[in-house]
């Protein structure tokens, strides 16, 4: 499944899709950056509820399809558009992390 | 490849918003050169922490990456506070960072043992109210 698919599944929304045609093969779920960064893998999706600038860097070196902010937060500042310079796709949902991850778990 | 390709980087230290550039930059450049994924993998991770540290603790300082033929090593230097032990430094968990940085998602004790993880060899030279000086080594 596509991110920009994902992004058109009820609960998930996007936020901004530089890359939209990026594929999710998994999930990772984590808010600590040191150790999302040594343990996501290129292409899942990474779901947090960290919306910082940092994201946007971790994400580019995980090479992970898509963030996904869960618990309905909001990117802070102006990182939406950092992340779309980076080509970082990003989604935000209302669902709680283990509810997302099971929903996207049934998805892809 | 007879010669080393170099990039030099300062790192700014008043804010997290440039933490990275380098690190990104980095990673760019090898996709480049045709470096495998996992060798850049490991290199942007423990570059990323080192920018992160001297964020945290050094109000920034450079970094300096070399790709030789068969490894990539990367040199991180500067004029912070030193580290004042170094062996409970390297211990995971221990961290002395302050509140505000564990709430951006730092902080927890992660960066000096993740670099030590990521690369090959891993040299810490300190002094205290001096500076530190981190060379780390990923052979190919």
């Amino acid at each position: 499944m596509t991110v920009e698919e994902l992004s058109k599944k009820g609960e998930f929304e996007a936020v901004t899709l530089p890359d939209p045609e990026r594929d999710i093969d998994g999930c990772y779920c984590g808010d600590l950056l040191s150790w999302v960064m040594g343990r996501a893998k290129s292409s899942q999706a990474w779901i947090t509820i960290m919306s910082n600038i940092n994201i946007v860097a971790v994400a580019t070196l995980c090479d992970v399809s898509c963030i996904i902010l869960s618990e309905g937060v909001a990117l802070d500042g102006d990182v939406k558009n950092v992340a779309e310079a980076k080509g970082v796709n990003v989604l935000k949902t209302p669902l709680p992390t283990y509810e997302a991850a099971k929903l996207l778990g049934g998805l892809i | 490849m007879s010669e080393s390709v170099k990039f030099h980087f300062d790192v700014n230290g008043q804010s997290f918003t440039s933490a990275g550039q380098a690190s990104v930059a980095v990673k760019k450049s090898l996709r480049e050169l045709g470096i495998s994924p996992e060798v850049i993998r490991r290199v942007s991770i423990a570059m990323y922490e080192g920018e992160i540290n001297m964020v945290i603790h050094a109000h920034g300082g450079e970094a300096d990456v070399e790709v030789y033929e068969d490894k990539i090593v990367i040199i991180l230097n500067d004029h912070g506070p030193g580290i004042k032990d170094v062996e409970l430094a390297m211990k995971e968990g221990y961290s002395t960072a302050p509140d505000n940085i564990r709430s951006l998602g730092f902080g927890a004790g992660m960066g000096l043992p993740n670099m030590k993880r990521y690369t090959d060899d891993m040299k810490i030279e300190t002094e205290l109210g001096v500076g530190t000086k981190i060379t780390m080594t990923v052979n190919f």
